[in-house]
């Protein structure tokens, strides 16, 4: 009786210790809620992940945290204490991806965030970032103004932290370049009208003015700048470089410059861009999957989330087995020195003191060219 | 500042004052009769730009399917109503059915329209059917069995329909914003003033609107009755005047004007699933400066906030809301001033 029930125990110990050798990876995004847009393109790109990393088996668990902080956290804390999660893949939406760090900086698990999550120094030990950060676009950006001869920009932004943070980065690069921003003006989502800062910010006749707005909330300050009769440059975010813009704003967006990630425009790229054989990788195994059309910046970071494993696991096994925190560890130190990896998004390059990581070779400008975006060579 | 840069931004404050002077308007008219402040009156807003922009798409807008929902709740509610006070099922069920039939033959005729692809003034008056229907049904599904309750309860049950309905434009809607094609699509020059063809219409429907709604009050019966309703709840039923038809007429009013506000508003600027808040917070504060209880003083108010508001975001645009919602602040210290504690009714 007792040998047998040894037996059962050391079976049971045996199958458990198989299953943990998988690698296990626990993907949190929001499946649900007012971020459900941004969260099901990242599961839709995860799910059409291989079944093995160097010859390890993958164990993919998708959580949804609803668009919800503490849904976020909960399904994390889950991942980690019951399922062994070797990696997190998430969250899409920055206030949930936040307080998600602690959780896996606490327990010692790195996490690659498919949000730009801005996390005072120190705090990002553990949390690498694969959305490109504003300071990388900017200089996109402010490269081609340079070359458009652009001297004066007016800054015409949101009142939250996305228009915070866009100002911050790019008047940094944009004063290095000798641009100067010469007025800065900030409305809401929901307003009614921006009409009277177009007005301000047109009265002083800027070269250039650069719109900070995501998706349809583009559409009504382009219209605002244009019905003003200005006749300079116009600039607009990655957060912008939607269709929505020429939904919302119509012909008044023809000749807008947009900066973007390289994903969303892959067959566009000139052939010198790093990305361009990743990109069209990504973009034809996604709209063979999904239709054409389908492809988006956040089903790219779902795919680059691959990439970047496929390249920092073989390092990390030397080092440990899956399911032991050697092997997160190993796997964290990985991610800070495989050097230069080219994804889709990009060419990214985590040290210790950047986990925000892309090189400057990765934004791309387009111009708004009869309601269809061109890129810029 | 010029008198070029002063005339613009008068301009596009009294145009979206405008706008705010028909939400005060239904604020204050929503509260007099019927004592609920209805925070929801932007719902009705976003919901009328929105269910014309899903129109144009050629899809059949979640707002219709909505409407027959809560119609079915609504008639229920009359049939249970009808049986507990015991009119006889005859009776009830008759109650129950008048509740449904409109809203079910606008939904019937919204769903068979949408893929047509009808021209656009026939989509901007189903779509006002749609949203004026709504207004009779939230009133019955929400408030009239409370109609004795105090105005906190009542604002607590505001502040529940407002979430709902945000929450169900989320889903039907979506979280990217539309703008709708102008219905007048020329531009005027007069100096350096830029009308266009849909500013002349906001200034045109709103003082058309309230021209109406001053001859409604003044003229009909039906006005009449709700103006006694809205002096003397008991002296109204006691001349029998029913309340609750009274709340419903006045409901349906609400959305009307909601409605009419959305289409309005729709071609100017993109409106998200919940973008009414704030445009009906304005219209509040303007029925607020007004008291909740002088229509003039709510149409001034409203022009003030938007006349406010433009010269607000030229200014200091980072503060604007910060000024806007300031202003509430004096007048409330004012009006507390100078009518004592003495309030509740």
């Amino acid at each position: 009786m007792k040998l047998t029930r040894t037996a059962l125990a050391a079976v049971l110990l045996a199958a458990f210790g198989a299953a943990h050798a998988d690698i296990t990876i626990g993907v949190v995004q929001p499946l649900t809620g007012p971020a459900s847009g941004l969260g099901i393109p990242v599961k839709n790109a995860i799910a059409l992940w291989p079944k093995t990393i160097a010859g390890e088996n993958l164990k993919v668990i998708v959580l949804d945290d609803a668009s919800d902080p503490t849904a976020g956290v909960k399904a994390t804390q889950r991942l980690i204490t019951e399922d062994k999660a070797d990696v997190i893949v998430g969250s899409t939406a920055t206030p949930v991806t936040i307080p998600m760090a602690d959780v896996t900086a606490e327990s010692g698990t790195p996490q690659l965030s498919t949000a730009p999550a801005g996390l005072p120094p120190g705090k990002d030990k553990w949390l690498f970032r694969l959305p490109q950060s504003n300071g990388v676009m900017a200089f996109a950006m402010v490269n081609h103004m340079k070359k458009q001869g652009v001297k004066t920009v007016g800054f015409l932004g949101y009142t939250d932290a996305y228009g915070e943070l866009w100002l911050k980065d790019f008047s940094a690069v944009a004063e290095r370049n000798g641009i100067k921003v010469t007025g800065v003006e900030r409305f809401a989502r929901a307003d009614t009208s921006v009409t009277a800062q177009a007005l301000k910010l047109t009265a002083a006749n800027p070269d250039a003015i650069l719109i900070v707005a995501s998706g349809s909330g583009a559409g009504m300050p382009q219209k605002a700048i244009i019905e003003r009769g200005y006749k300079g440059k116009v600039y607009q975010t990655h957060a912008a470089a939607t269709r929505d813009l020429m939904r919302t704003a119509g012909k008044d967006a023809d000749g807008t410059f947009v900066v973007s990630g390289p994903a969303v425009i892959a067959e566009q790229l000139p052939d010198s861009h790093p990305s361009k054989q990743m990109a069209i990788a990504f973009v034809q195994q996604y709209e063979k999957a999904y239709g054409p059309g389908s492809r988006n910046q956040f089903a790219g970071h779902g795919s680059d989330a691959l990439v970047v494993l496929e390249k920092a696991v073989p390092i990390a096994l030397k080092k440990g087995k899956p399911g032991t925190p050697e092997f997160r560890a190993a796997l964290r130190d990985a991610f800070e020195t495989m050097g230069r990896t080219v994804l889709a998004h990009g060419v990214l390059d985590w040290t210790a003191q950047d986990h925000w990581g892309y090189t400057n070779e990765t934004g791309v400008m387009l111009k708004v060219v009869n309601g269809e975006f061109k890129v810029e060579q | 500042m010029d008198f070029s840069i002063a005339s613009i931004l008068l301009l596009d404050g009294l145009t979206n004052g405008a706008i705010y002077a028909l939400l005060g308007m239904a604020i204050v008219l929503v509260f007099t009769v019927t004592r609920v402040i209805f925070i929801p009156q932007g719902e009705f807003v976003a919901y009328g730009a929105l269910t014309l922009a899903i129109f144009q798409t050629g899809q059949v807008p979640g707002t219709v399917w909505l409407l027959l929902i809560v119609a079915a709740v609504a008639a229920l509610m009359d049939l249970a109503a009808g049986l507990r006070e015991g009119r006889g099922a005859g009776a009830a069920l008759k109650a129950g059915l008048r509740t449904f039939a409109a809203p079910a033959v606008i939904a019937a005729v919204s769903a068979w329209a949408a893929p047509h692809g009808l021209p656009l003034p026939v989509q901007a008056l189903l779509t006002v059917c749609i949203v004026t229907a709504f207004g009779p049904l939230v009133y019955r599904v929400a408030y009239q069995s409370l109609a004795g309750a105090s105005t906190l309860v009542l604002l607590i049950v505001s502040v529940g329909v407002h979430l709902a309905m945000t929450g169900l434009g989320l889903l039907f809607f979506g979280a990217e914003g539309f703008r709708n094609p102008p219905f007048w699509d020329v531009r005027f020059a007069a100096g350096p003033v830029n009308f266009s063809g849909q500013t002349i219409i906001i200034f045109a429907a709103s003082a058309a609107l309230i021209v109406l709604l001053w001859l409604f009050f003044e003229r009909s019966l039906y006005g009449k009755a709700l103006r006694a309703t809205a002096v003397n709840r008991l002296g109204a039923r006691l001349m029998g005047i029913s309340s609750q038809s009274a709340g419903r007429l006045t409901f349906a009013m609400a959305g009307l004007i909601g409605a009419l506000s959305g289409l309005l508003i729709g071609p100017t600027t993109t409106v998200f699933y919940d973008s009414g808040f704030l445009i009906g917070l304005k219209g509040f504060v303007a029925g607020v400066i007004a008291g909740l209880s002088s229509y003039p003083g709510a149409l001034l108010g409203a022009l003030a906030v938007g006349v406010i508001e433009a010269f607000g975001s030229f200014w200091a645009s980072s503060f604007k809301e910060v000024i806007v919602f300031t202003i509430v602040l004096p007048v409330l210290l004012w009006r507390s001033l100078r009518s004592g504690p003495d309030e509740e009714h």
